[in-house]
């Protein structure tokens, strides 16, 4: 079964229409890749699904559960879509990093605050604390910030911040890591090692839905390519289809649009 | 030449003479203005924090009258205020509702200092708190966040980073403005150097206790600058 489910999406801002009708699935482990110009819609999807904007119209199902239904109320309650957020991790394009916290601060705080919720925390507070920094400290590791921890967001590069974004919304653990456009904020250098970083995580068969610009990026790690046009999808398959052979004429425009330009 | 000289050697006598008197006097006055001071401080912080977020209300009837009050108290001398505050409640409602005497006029002036700070404060704080990047919200929304928590474990530190700065300059004037309380005759410092001129101790027509009350205002600025520059450095550790 498809881990998720977006059925007929609609958003409009005012009497633009941002999103018209936008269906697809997900299987557990794929990597997704949404390409598309400027404006296509692909950012405010993925916001769609992190719940920071409501969509007018449509549906999105995890496993067999419904996460919202603009038709029922009774899914779009404050309380739990705080809870619903935690399905999906977002990594942004600007990083948003806690910027009075250290790299290790920011991996850590949402997962403690999170813990202070669980009914046993009181009693095993110095346990949880620890655990939670173990694994905050593996992640960092992991993301190739041994030595940087203790840094503050200002002392590190582009780079490193970005990395540090995806370890503090890998520690939540969510069934979907979004990144939208992870890579657009940074020089060709730093780009590499994120990129290098989101790749690893594919091959641990992490779900990852991936908006960018990096056409070549997009086409080896995903599983899945959507390319967004005007607020809906134009087309949707393998990288191998979509990069390889696209069927649709807007689609080749904008492929050869990349090819011109590179 | 001569005459001056004669003049200031008999104004340094008299001033020698006069400061075992005046001096105490002078610094029982500056501890009313201390207290003024802080208390001020005390009340004003967190109310300031209130009413800038009454002025930031998505309920527009709420914004709309707190930024109306804002306005008006921001745009109306302290001093009419203390009379009003002070006065208006024994004059037209016929109640005394600050008691008598000093701690009465205290009562009435803390509290017309505290609304007045207040309100100058919460825009500081508006100015801070608008100022944070949407970003920083959403980020803390997409790891599960509370609002609450998102106020107090994101935002907070910013605004405080970024507020610093504009708030040393109100305490700043809040030293020199607790002297308004002259006006409804609370004994702080200037009152208490004021009654060396009508007489008082054996003391009359002396100008200089006035002007040497500057000097307490100077280098409680001083303290209070020194305070507040190490305050803004301390929170340089992040950008």
């Amino acid at each position: 079964m498809s881990v998720l489910k977006v059925e007929n999406i609609q958003k409009s801002f005012g009497d633009t229409k941002v999103l018209d009708g936008i269906s697809f699935t997900m299987e557990k482990g794929e990597v997704l890749a949404m390409i598309g110009s400027s404006g296509s819609g692909k950012t405010t999807l993925l916001r769609c699904l992190n719940f920071l904007e409501r969509p007018d119209g449509g549906r999105i199902l995890m496993g067999d559960k419904v996460l919202f239904d603009a038709a029922d109320a009774r899914t779009l309650r404050e309380k739990e879509i705080r809870k619903k957020r935690l399905h999906f991790g977002l990594v942004f394009q600007n990083f948003n990093l806690f910027p009075q916290y250290t790299a290790l601060q920011n991996v850590m705080l949402a997962r403690e605050l999170l813990a202070k919720e669980e009914p046993d925390y009181k009693a095993s507070k110095r346990r949880i604390h620890e655990e939670i920094e173990e694994q905050s400290r593996s992640l960092l590791i992991q993301m190739g910030l041994k030595d940087r921890m203790q840094n503050y967001p200002h002392q590190l590069s582009g780079g490193q911040c970005q990395r540090v974004a995806i370890a503090r919304a890998l520690n939540l653990q969510p069934d979907i890591l979004c990144f939208d456009e992870p890579t657009s904020a940074l020089d060709p250098e730093l780009t590499g090692e994120v990129l290098k970083v989101i790749r690893e995580l594919a091959d641990k068969n992490t779900t990852m839905i991936i908006v960018t610009h990096e056409m070549g990026f997009a086409r080896d790690v995903s599983s899945k390519v959507i390319f967004m046009d005007d607020g809906r999808i134009c087309e949707m398959g393998t990288p191998q289809e979509v990069f390889g052979n696209p069927q649709q004429a807007r689609t080749k425009q904008f492929l050869a649009s990349y090819k011109n330009g590179v | 030449m001569q005459e001056v000289l004669t003049q200031f050697q008999e104004l340094v006598t008299q001033i020698a003479e006069q400061f075992p008197i005046v001096f105490p006097a002078l610094n029982v006055g500056f501890l009313q203005t201390l207290k003024l001071f802080f208390v001020t401080l005390l009340g004003a912080l967190p109310l300031g924090l209130v009413i800038s977020f009454g002025s930031m209300s998505r309920f527009k009837p709420l914004k709309w009258l707190t930024r109306m009050v804002v306005g008006v108290i921001r745009g109306t001398p302290l001093m009419i205020q203390l009379l009003i505050f002070y006065y208006f409640p024994g004059l037209v409602l016929k109640t005394n509702i600050w008691g008598s005497g000093e701690a009465g006029r205290f009562f009435a002036a803390s509290i017309a200092f505290i609304i007045n700070y207040a309100c100058y404060f919460s825009e500081i704080y508006r100015g801070g708190i608008q100022g944070i990047p949407v970003g920083q919200e959403e980020a803390g929304l997409v790891l599960g966040m509370t609002p609450m928590q998102i106020f107090f474990r994101v935002k907070l530190m910013q605004m405080i980073k970024r507020i610093v700065p504009p708030l040393s300059n109100e305490v700043i004037t809040l030293v020199k403005d607790t002297s308004l309380a002259r006006i409804i005759a609370l004994q702080e410092i200037i009152w208490a150097g004021q009654a060396f001129m009508k007489g008082s101790q054996g003391i009359s027509g002396a100008i200089w206790p006035l002007f040497f009350t500057g000097v307490y205002y100077l280098v409680w600025n001083g303290v209070m600058s020194y305070l507040l520059g190490k305050l803004e450095k301390k929170l340089d550790y992040f950008r």
